[in-house]
């Protein structure tokens, strides 16, 4: 667009609509936590709408992901692609929205770049709003991945014994447990200088994380030490469990293991993020 | 003097071992511009920030419009507006929905939001840009909406970090309309800037800040004043007569004359205009013609050039 036509489309400042609008001081009274939060929700969700391709991390990814993996590994690993599927369907929604977490942390590297944050840490409201709104907007992107991936899952014969109430349990517990890991995201991102560093970094701890438990493979066949690790991984918990419910079973042990995780993630992250934010420079 | 928008005593911050703002002293009385100048990394936009609440301040104090901005941050948030490199709003979102979301966040319901959103885009003259996301808006436009965004409330005192850096003159002096505007209607603006004008054409009084520190503070007239009172420049008839025009006026002005690049033309900083007229007297006595005269003061760029040593433009990082 010629910016010069622009211009000259848009009336000039005439001073009475700027006394005008000087004139009306209004002086709402400040809003509460909720409404706050859910107002940079709806921010998020608007950023989702003017650029729908910021989603193709939720989309194409778990696609290409359940789709090489049943096909490249199912024969290899279970016998058959349907029985891998099976197996594999519940870890591949674990790892959709464990990776879709690091969005969070990159959107908001962006936004400090960009002076937005700024303008937001400037307001008087409740200080934590501005992430609480991004994660909540998030929720949506969890949404829209899980959706993709059981739909994918079902049509190539995905079969949950668990039926519809495991399936909607599971994802409900996946999306608790993935807005108290973006707090660790929040933090990076607070920490680090460019959104691709904080890309980078998120990675790098992304790919062991998601690999070294049992979302693709049973790890019996692992040696000793990398079993350990297997064990002691949240993501492997948080499999098991998603696993569980959608083939019938409540595995309640498991269960509370990945809400305790999932409030340590919280209260751990949550406060050195915002510490870092309100002492950001 | 009326009241005090802005007080600061010693206020100080560092960054590692750059100490960008190094005992700044302000007293902004409230109503009208102020300006604060200085070179890029002179430490402008850090004590903005810290006005603004978005920096603690190491050491020393900082009261805006009455409250301390470290004891009492929300007080300051809810009475300033804030615009500039910093404080930005989203590229990704339209002129409205940006102004809406801030309304929101401020308290309007949503219908008095969508007023409020769509009366600034009008005063603002984006009411058609109003659609479209902001990333598409021109320098100038998004300069606009950058200012309207900092008055969805109106605020007591609205901080503008370098508005018009890197804007073409038309949209310039369009900011500089509204800056007048606001002020007429009782706002107080902290306006920072590199550009000698700017501060010249906008502001009432101005602190000079170079290395973290303010080195003059004054009215435009006073920090010209105290670099002397101007200079006298001369075109004469015959160029052949300059060396001892520069001899006249040498004698009467008593300061030294200096040949401009023009051949028939020379000019002297001089410390009492009184004398000007007698230098002029002096010059036609002596049988010499002059063309043309001119009398100027010194321009803020020779103000700083004296105050700091060097010039305005030069980056000091």
């Amino acid at each position: 667009m010629n910016t010069t036509t622009a211009e000259q489309a848009s009336a000039p400042v005439t001073e009475d609509a700027l006394r005008s609008v000087l004139l009306a001081g209004e002086r709402p009274s400040r809003p509460g936590p909720v409404l706050t939060s859910l107002t940079f929700g709806w921010r998020a969700l608007l950023k989702i709408k003017h650029v729908p391709e910021q989603l193709v991390d939720v989309t194409m990814f778990p696609i290409m992901f359940t789709l090489m993996f049943t096909y490249l590994f199912g024969g290899a690993l279970a016998g058959s692609t349907q029985e891998y599927l099976q197996f594999l369907l519940p870890g591949i929604l674990v790892q959709a929205n464990v990776m879709i977490t690091m969005n969070t942390g990159i959107t908001l590297n962006t936004d400090i770049q960009k002076g937005v944050f700024d303008r937001f840490r400037s307001l008087p409201v409740w200080r934590p709003s501005p992430l609480v709104g991004a994660l909540l907007g998030d929720v949506m992107r969890y949404s829209i991945g899980s959706a993709i991936v059981i739909t994918l899952g079902l049509v190539l014969g995905f079969r949950p014994e668990g039926g519809a109430v495991g399936v909607v349990l599971s994802v409900a517990l996946l999306l608790v447990f993935s807005f108290c890991l973006s707090w660790l995201w929040t933090m990076l991102s607070l920490i680090l200088r460019t959104p691709n560093s904080v890309a980078g970094v998120s990675m790098m701890v992304m790919f062991p994380l998601t690999f070294v438990s049992n979302i693709f493979v049973d790890p019996k066949t692992m040696p000793g030490w990398m079993q350990a690790v297997v064990e002691v991984n949240p993501i492997s918990h948080l499999a098991t469990v998603v696993r569980g419910l959608m083939h019938g079973s409540v595995p309640a042990g498991e269960i509370g293991w990945v809400l305790v995780s999932s409030v340590l993630l919280l209260a751990v992250f949550g406060p050195i993020t915002m510490v870092l934010y309100r002492n950001k420079k | 003097m009326g009241k005090l928008a802005i007080e600061t005593r010693g206020l100080k911050k560092s960054f590692g071992k750059t100490h960008a703002v190094a005992g700044v002293d302000l007293a902004v009385s409230a109503g009208g511009v102020y300006g604060v100048l200085g070179p890029n990394g002179a430490g402008k936009t850090t004590t903005i920030r810290m006005l603004a609440t978005l920096l603690r301040p190491d050491a020393g104090e900082a009261q805006v419009l009455g409250y301390d901005v470290v004891r009492d941050a929300r007080a300051v948030q809810s009475r300033v507006g804030l615009t500039g490199q910093f404080a930005s709003v989203d590229e990704d979102l339209t002129g409205v929905e940006n102004l809406l979301l801030l309304a929101r966040l401020l308290g309007y319901s949503r219908r008095r939001g969508r007023e409020r959103a769509a009366d600034l885009l009008d005063a603002f003259g984006l009411a058609e840009a109003a659609d479209r996301p902001v990333k598409k808006y021109s320098g100038g436009m998004r300069r606009r909406i950058d200012i309207a965004a900092s008055l969805v409330v109106t605020p007591e005192l609205i901080f503008l970090d370098e508005p018009t850096t890197g804007l073409d003159p038309r949209s310039r002096n369009q900011v500089w309309e509204i800056v007048r505007g606001m002020v007429a209607e009782g706002a107080t603006v902290l306006l920072t800037t590199q550009y000698l004008d700017e501060a010249d054409q906008l502001a009432d009084r101005i602190a000079v800040i170079d290395h973290g520190k303010v080195i003059a503070e004054g009215s435009s007239g006073e920090l010209k004043a105290s670099v002397g009172a101007g200079s006298l420049h001369v075109r004469l008839r015959a160029p052949e007569q300059r060396a001892e025009a520069e001899r006249v006026l040498a004698g009467v002005l008593e300061v030294p004359a200096e040949p401009s690049a023009d051949p028939a033309a020379l000019s002297a900083r001089i410390s009492d205009p009184e004398r000007v007229a007698r230098a002029l007297a002096e010059l036609s006595r002596s049988g010499i013609d002059v063309t043309e005269f001119a009398l100027g003061q010194p321009s803020l760029d020779e103000v700083f050039l004296t105050l700091t040593g060097h010039a305005a433009e030069e980056d000091a990082a």
